[in-house]
């Protein structure tokens, strides 16, 4: 096998394992920035997996061969106004962040199971018809070397996730609202005396994660599992809040973080077909992503630091 | 209204509330909620198997719940006692199948062994904390999906028997299965572990509050840095409780390694027992004594939910529905206190 052959194989898995992540990480950007942690991101996930492969299911004859695509703004949508929940916790009710995060988590794999049953009368529900299916760039996959690796046999999704990540990152560090989501996320308090809402750039960031979460969930369901039952999501949301904090609370970052894990997602499932990393336990690749974190955390891998507020309840007349 | 009244009345009406948007779940998708309650309630208590397994249920619940609320009270928020639950039954299980030893030495080595695995499994976040201040609820979580791959790893690799994907019994020797018990119960699976759990209670109640170290930890709690003036050693104290508090948690895993499975297995997700721990602890106040109640509480919604289809053709999704909206109601509580307050007010007036 050459260095080729591997690279037309490792390239587009990587990719494709790395969307779901990236979308989910630049979502909880916007709420960490914001000051709200948002452990919820796994539920979100789960609910825009679930709407998606709902939406799916439901009108694939109607919108033939747009549906993942619109099956995803649904789950956007659907993802946004669960995260709304988060945020009146969180906010409003002044719930630690954390706790409110678990329940959103719990809240989601209840819920989304429960209607499962109440809709299919099963566990799980069907296979789409109509998910993400795979595809060569137009004009791209004919660069020579570079097009045959990245640009063929992909998904257009991991591009979308590209570009999302740079226009997050315009948003955040070159236009006044990013500059008063950040601000809000550092010191409230100082953000509050020059005028900035607190409280509704805070619910922004949360609701925003949550749509940025729906489709995550939704990519990840209609390009990789193409159904929806209770292991569907199992732990990307946590991988992608891994690669936001491992990305330093950038988006750029989060998008490097997240083509990481997700590469060492996809050689921990296509590596038994390569020839070097057949030898590697895959269990190294399994844990790679968390530990990598912790060490990013801990400074070993340059210091990640969270935005100063991240966490605490900003309360109007205190101080 | 008096705080202590407030403190007990705050859970409750969070169960309540929980309850309440269930039913209300429940009715907007066409299941009649009386029924699915008494299939629930006949779930729990309607045999007294069902109570059996209703005790078993509960016994790791006790402890995954004692060892988030120790870490709480000592201001730290142990997300990971579900893969110290798992390196724990992992653990304990290894030795219970690894070693020939006399009953009165290899139970308490199995027991021993899933503590020490669960203590240093929280050791990690623990020392992280102290020394880089790094933020233990990242850690704990990714020391939990490490805990998972790890020990499948360990269990597929080096524990299980001939390629299968889990592990032989655990000898009779570790076991914690009693034939009493179960005959006691129509033969549930009920096993000597809660014995183990109600003492764990008590030690956890006698640690923080009538020993000095318990004092020191709680001081920690309160406030780090009144702690650190008043000459407390702040970072030992961080160590100390995220050990115990794994302790409690690897001793949870015990539970189930020797007593109600008596195996390992490779597991495809999480087992959920960690996370009920943080419900758990919420809705007790992360005292002993609430914890065992909502312990309880919590073992009977789950078992009484298996219930639930076959009796009234509910799904039981539905309980976890209601543990979710329980933990949003408690974390809520500022609300429900607010709530509260103008009510006695208008009551004084």
């Amino acid at each position: 096998m050459s260095l080729m052959d591997i690279l037309m194989i490792v390239v587009p898995s990587t990719l494709l394992w790395a969307a779901p992540l990236v979308f989910t990480a630049l979502g909880g950007i916007f709420s960490e920035r914001s000051g709200v942690v948002n452990i919820g991101l796994e539920g979100l996930m789960v609910i825009g997996a679930f709407s998606a492969i709902v939406f799916n299911l439901t009108f694939a004859d109607t919108f033939g061969e747009a549906t993942p695509w619109i099956a995803v703004l649904f789950a956007m949508v659907t993802g946004a106004l669960f995260s709304v929940l988060h945020a009146v916790a969180s906010i409003t009710f002044r719930a630690d962040h954390t706790v409110s995060g678990v329940a959103i988590n719990l809240l989601a794999t209840g819920l989304t199971l429960f209607l499962v049953k109440l809709i299919y009368d099963k566990g799980e529900t069907g296979i789409i018809s109509q998910p993400f299916s795979k595809i060569d760039i137009p004009v791209l996959k004919d660069i020579p070397f570079i097009g045959k690796i990245l640009f063929q046999n992909t998904y257009w999704t991991s591009f979308v996730a590209i570009i999302a990540a740079v226009i997050v990152w315009y948003i955040i560090y070159k236009t006044p609202f990013g500059l008063r989501l950040r601000s809000v996320g550092e010191h409230p308090m100082a953000a509050d005396t020059m005028g900035i809402n607190v409280t509704k750039m805070r619910y922004l960031g949360v609701i925003i994660s949550g749509a940025f979460g729906g489709i995550g969930g939704a990519v990840y369901a209609q390009a990789i599992t193409s159904n929806f039952s209770h292991a569907t999501i199992s732990g990307q949301g946590f991988m992608a809040l891994a690669a936001m904090i491992f990305g330093k609370w950038h988006p750029l970052g989060a998008l490097g973080a997240g083509l990481f894990f997700g590469f060492a997602q996809s050689i921990s499932i296509i590596g038994s077909s390569l020839p070097f990393l057949k030898e590697i336990p895959s269990v190294y690749l399994l844990i790679a992503p968390y530990v990598l974190t912790i060490l990013a955390l801990t400074g070993f891998i340059g210091r990640a630091d969270a935005p100063k507020a991240v966490g605490t309840h900003y309360i109007k007349g205190t101080r | 209204m008096s705080k202590r009244l407030t403190n007990i009345l705050t859970p409750i009406i969070a169960v309540l509330l929980g309850i309440l948007v269930g039913t209300i779940i429940m009715l907007a998708s066409g299941y009649d909620p009386a029924a699915a309650y008494i299939a629930l309630w006949n779930g729990a208590f309607g045999d007294i198997y069902y109570i059996g397994e209703v005790i078993r249920q509960f016994t790791p619940y006790i402890l995954a719940g004692l060892a988030v609320a120790f870490a709480f009270r000592v201001g730290l928020f142990n997300i990971g006692v579900e893969g110290q639950f798992i390196v724990g039954w992992t653990a304990a299980v290894w030795v219970g199948v690894a070693f020939e030893l006399p009953r009165i030495i290899h139970l308490p080595l199995a027991i021993l062994a899933a503590m020490i695995a669960g203590a240093l499994w929280a050791y990690i976040p623990g020392l992280l904390k102290a020394r880089f201040r790094v933020h233990e609820v990242i850690v704990t979580i990714m020391m939990n999906y490490i805990a998972l791959h790890v020990t499948n790893y360990i269990i597929r690799n080096v524990l299980a028997s001939k390629s299968g994907d889990k592990t032989d019994l655990v000898k009779e020797t570790a076991s914690l299965r009693s034939e009493l018990l179960q005959s006691m119960t129509d033969y549930s699976r009920l096993h000597w572990g809660i014995i183990l759990a109600i003492i764990c209670c008590f030690i956890m109640w006698f640690l923080l509050e009538k020993t000095t170290r318990g004092f020191e930890l709680r001081a920690v709690g309160f406030n780090q840095h009144a702690a650190q003036y008043a000459g407390m050693n702040v970072n030992r104290n961080i160590i100390l409780s995220m050990l115990i508090s794994g302790a409690f948690a690897g001793l949870a895993g015990a539970m189930e390694g020797l007593g109600t499975f008596g195996y390992a297995a490779v597991k495809g997700g999480f087992t959920g027992v960690g996370f009920e721990g943080i419900a758990i602890a919420l809705l007790g106040a992360n005292t002993a004594l609430g914890v065992f109640f909502s312990a309880i509480l919590f073992g009977i919604l789950k078992v009484g939910s298996l219930n639930m289809p076959l009796e009234a053709g509910v799904p039981n999704e539905l309980v976890n529905i209601i543990i979710a909206l329980i933990v949003f109601f408690v974390a809520s509580s500022y609300i429900i206190r607010v709530f509260l307050e103008r009510f006695s007010k208008k009551g004084v007036k």
